[in-house]
């Protein structure tokens, strides 16, 4: 059974991200997040920033320092190729677990 | 991969921190940024963005915590910790690192010993194929098991037998090397083998070349190989002595070969090898009874040693039968070249690796013991961590850390300690056989490595466990009132204790033991007088005295000149004196006696020359008849004077006196009478006598060895000069060796009993003062606890001295268990060392006496200190520290 955590999803939907917009600094993600999710999906910022380290030493994304459009200096994260790979597979076991929960649901 | 960039990333801990501190920074900032540009003023906007993100250290301490493997930066964490804890305590920390150092370092020493000479394989082409072969008499009556094996035979076996591949053979000789250019003539040991001896050890020379087949003739032409040391010491290491000719015992030797600086067989004394047969006199290879010589022999490859051992078993029960009227072996037998050249130490290095072992124990119950002293004290410590959530295991990895740490700091002193300990063993033992495979290695390292990683688990692990064991509940209750003792902890610290004393005690047995063995045997009667008498040895090169008449001239004018040196009370000339060896020994026949039945051996008896004066030299009491007199000389010297055991085994009460022997091996057919019998001497101390003859010196044999006996007034040593100086002066070409006192000459047959004796009292004084300090450490403990209690007694009313006695008998109670205990253990164990005692049994009362009182009176005098210091205490105090 694939891993349904909570931490799996701030994960895919990190990836998600960074698959749509190419490199993105940490704020930048947040507000993608909430912007695509149409005000639904509200990260935390206490769990993003553990959350992007720990990928960053899975290898899934790497990170480098650079300016904002204001001139401002933040990290900015891309996704590399482990990263592509990872975000496939928890699409799918997100898939599943969405599959799993309708059922559920809709169970009479 | 995840795991090395994440260690990497311990190490830049600060530098880490500051990049998230300025990320999150960002990050807020761009927060402000657009909520400003959504129209708040400033202050709103840095409160609602700080709302937002939360607690901005905790943010970075789980980021942080992301970028390092979890259980890497806790252990690293702990590790610190436990440092730090180290650290706030140096007098404990000191001592038990100075503890561990020490039994670590021994432990590691002996280890790097024994296995250097046990176990080390020999440096030779395939070891484990050589062995050694010996003859071996069935039922004898000579204690020969492991016989030494004749020319005659070792040809015999070589010749006839095809399970080996092949057999050498070489004995011990020794030369009167001259200088050619004045340098001092010298005595040096020498071996004779056969040619093939350095192909069957598959050994090269390191110059020049080994012996030739055709050199190994009798009547060959005269070459020989040097050693290395020889080649360095004597020669310069200059490689153009190969094809010089050396000069020794008179003839010209022509240098042949240098053998590699490792090559110490048989021992590192050997300086030079000639061929076997350089050495022999005609027909000595048809000798079926001149048993001198070791045979090396590599196995076939494919052929047990059962079986090539049945073949030389047959040849030589068939040689046996040949010569039934001769001493000839009925059998062979073999055993492993490695074991046969350590068997002497194999025995005391095991004794000492399970002393210095219990020592290790000891140590680490000690440090165990503090520590489980230290966990009381900061018993609040630990529940206050626990009432904060620290984990159990957590605690249990802390104390863990602690002692690792504590052992590994012991454990790399000992190390350094190990090193220098293994130099001295090596250079304090003398004759330790193949000292020379000893060396410090990656194994020895690794060996020290683990040994500190179980010292520290054994030692903190019981405290560690019985710390986080403790209820934080109870401890904190108890915290408001120390009345009353933690009871677990007093009775593990009791039993650790017991243990302790329990393995003391085995220790001193043991020691006791073998220095009660020492000393017996180093004050041995060896049936001659040890007071006052020097030695010193020479031999006569038949090349220049080649005729008896020379030779007995010579003794005589040298008696002559020593006797009337002041300071000599009187002079002696013999062979062997008594305790210094074996020497010869040779078969013989009583004339007047009926012949022998077919088949049965020959009796034997040990060999001596003797001059008239030397049973007076040497005060061997004159029991029956004569001593020898001037008379007894050259063609008259047919006499013999028999020892006491000798008379007893062989004439069974008839009278000795004008009796006649036959010694074939003497070259003549001449009767001896027996005209005197003497007092037994040992030829070695721990050895039980022999039958033994004595025959006149002046007879004038040639080729022999001489040892001079000189008793003095006083210091006999100030005599060597003196006496050294009339040699010189009869013939300055001459060399003395082995000048010796008697009481010098039995200290090397003790040497090896006197080194593991001392080392193994070493090892349990060391052990006795650590189980002291245990106690000591015990008992105060026990003191503070019930300080407040005893303050309440005192102020009672409780005389001092009954809480003086309430304090002893706590602490002497773990004492007399582990005392009883360590009796009883001794009592089985001791039984292990039996081979190595002399005139003492395992059991032997006086020694379990002697430590039974040595440790009660060490444990009461640890135990008396601090309940004293108790018993005086001032009960205001003690109520008031509450």
């Amino acid at each position: 059974m694939a891993r349904n955590d909570l931490q799996g999803s701030l994960d895919l939907l990190v990836l998600k991200t960074l698959a749509q917009r190419g490199r993105l600094h940490g704020y930048g993600i947040v507000l993608h997040i909430q912007q695509a999710s149409e005000e639904l999906l509200q990260v935390e910022e206490g769990s993003l920033y553990p959350a992007l380290h720990r990928m960053e030493q899975s290898g899934w994304i790497s990170s480098e320092w650079a300016l904002t459009e204001t001139g401002r200096r933040a990290k900015y994260y891309r996704m590399t190729a482990a990263g592509r790979k990872q975000l496939q597979q928890a699409e799918a076991s997100f898939e599943q677990l969405v599959r799993g929960v309708r059922a559920m649901l809709r169970y009479a | 991969m995840g795991i090395l960039r994440r260690l990497g990333n311990l190490g830049r801990q600060r530098k880490l921190e500051a990049e998230i501190e300025a990320e999150l920074q960002s990050h807020i900032e761009m927060r402000i940024a657009d909520n400003v540009a959504a129209g708040m003023s400033p202050e709103e906007a840095r409160r609602k963005a700080r709302l937002q993100f939360g607690n901005p250290v905790v943010v970075k301490e789980t980021t942080a915590a992301a970028d390092a493997a979890l259980g890497l930066e806790r252990l690293w964490r702990e590790a610190r910790y436990g440092a730090r804890a180290l650290a706030r305590s140096p007098g404990f920390s000191v001592m038990a690192v100075g503890v561990m150092a020490l039994c670590l370092g021994a432990t590691t020493a002996l280890f790097n010993v024994a296995r250097g000479v046990l176990l080390e394989p020999l440096p030779f082409r395939d070891p484990s194929q050589l062995v050694m072969v010996y003859e071996h008499f069935h039922g004898s009556n000579l204690g020969a098991e492991y016989n030494q094996v004749s020319p005659a035979d070792y040809y015999d076996w070589r010749t006839r037998t095809h399970g080996f591949e092949d057999m050498a053979a070489w004995r011990d000789w020794q030369f009167n090397l001259s200088g050619g250019h004045g340098e001092m003539p010298e005595v040096v040991h020498a071996e004779a083998g056969t040619w093939n001896l350095f192909s069957v050890l598959g050994v090269q020379p390191a110059l020049g070349r080994t012996f030739a087949e055709s050199e190994d003739h009798i009547g060959a032409s005269r070459v020989a190989m040097l050693t290395w040391s020889l080649y360095e010491r004597r020669f310069g290491g200059d490689p153009a002595v190969i094809g010089k000719e050396i000069h020794m015992d008179g003839n010209a030797w022509t240098v042949v070969g240098v053998l590699p600086r490792w090559f110490a067989y048989p021992d590192a004394r050997v300086q030079l090898w000639v061929p076997y047969t350089s050495i022999a006199s005609p027909g000595f290879m048809q000798h079926h009874e001149d048993d001198q010589s070791f045979v090396v022999a590599r196995l076939r490859p494919g052929v047990s040693l059962a079986a090539a051992m049945s073949e030389v078993k047959a040849v030589q029960y068939r040689i046996h039968m040949e010569h039934l009227d001769k001493p000839v072996a009925g059998d062979a037998i073999s055993r492993p070249m490695l074991d046969d050249m350590v068997q002497e130490v194999k025995k005391p290095l095991l004794i000492l690796l399970s002393a210095v072992g219990c020592m290790l124990l000891i140590g680490c119950l000690n440090v165990a013991n503090l520590l489980v002293a230290r966990g009381a004290a900061r018993q609040r410590e630990t529940a206050i961590r626990d009432a904060l959530g620290a984990g159990r295991l957590a605690l249990i990895r802390q104390h863990l850390a602690e002692s690792v740490l504590l052992c590994g700091e012991g454990g790399s002193l000992g190390v350094l300690l190990s090193a220098a300990l293994t130099r001295w063993l090596i250079h304090a033992w003398r004759n330790l056989p193949r000292a020379e495979a000893i060396h410090t290695d990656a194994s020895v390292l690794a060996f020290a490595f683990g040994l500190m990683i179980a010292a520290g688990l054994l030692s903190g692990l019981l405290p560690a466990i019985l710390a986080a064991r403790s209820s934080t509940f109870a401890v904190l209750r108890d915290a408001t009132s120390t009345v009353r003792g933690s009871a677990s902890r007093t009775g593990l610290r009791t039993t650790l204790l017991t243990v302790e004393i329990a393995v003391t005690v085995v220790l001193l047995v043991a020691a006791g033991l073998l220095l009660k063995s020492f000393l017996l045997l180093r004050t041995t009667d060896v049936g001659a007088t040890t007071d006052n008498v020097l030695t010193m040895h020479y031999d006569l090169p038949k090349t220049v005295y080649d005729t008896p008449a020379k030779v007995a001239n010579f003794s005589q004018a040298l008696l002559e000149r020593v006797r009337h040196l002041p300071g000599v009370v009187a002079t002696g000339l013999g062979s062997v004196v008594p305790g210094a060896g074996y020497g010869d020994d040779d078969v013989f026949t009583i004339v007047e006696h009926p012949p022998l039945n077919p088949g049965q051996n020959m009796p034997d008896a040990l060999t001596r020359v003797a001059d008239p004066g030397y049973f007076h030299a040497l005060e061997i009491p004159l029991l029956h008849g004569r001593a020898f007199t001037p008379q007894d000389r050259l063609k008259h010297a047919n006499t013999v004077v028999i020892s006491k055991q000798f008379a007893q085994e062989h004439f069974h009460g008839e009278n000795p006196l004008g009796m006649h022997l036959k010694v074939p091996d003497w070259g003549d057919a001449t009767n001896y009478e027996v005209v005197g019998v003497v007092g037994d001497t040992l030829y070695q101390a721990g050895r039980s006598s022999k039958a033994t003859i004595y025959a006149p010196v002046l007879a004038g044999q040639l080729d022999r060895d001489y040892t001079l006996v000189v008793r003095t007034a006083s210091n006999p040593l100030a005599m060597s000069l003196p006496v050294q100086k009339e040699i010189a002066a009869l013939d300055p070409g001459l060399p003395v060796s082995n000048v010796l006192t008697m009481q010098q000459i039995l200290g090397q047959s003790a040497e090896t009993a006197s080194f593991s004796a001392t080392l193994v009292l070493a090892f349990a004084a060391l052990s006795l003062v650590l189980a002291a300090v245990g106690l000591f450490g015990v008992v105060s403990y026990m003191a503070a606890q019930r300080t407040t209690e005893i303050g309440v007694r005192i102020a009672l009313g409780a005389r001092r001295e009954e809480v003086l006695r309430l304090m002893m008998s706590d602490g002497l109670k773990p004492a007399v268990v582990g005392l009883t205990l360590g009796l009883v253990a001794s009592a089985g164990l001791t039984q292990l060392i039996r081979s190595m005692l002399y005139a003492t049994q395992p059991l032997d009362p006086a020694v379990f006496v002697q430590v039974a009182v040595t440790l009660f009176a060490v444990a009461a005098l640890a135990c008396a200190v601090p309940a004293w210091r108790a018993s005086r205490m001032d009960p205001m105090q003690a109520l008031r520290s509450e």
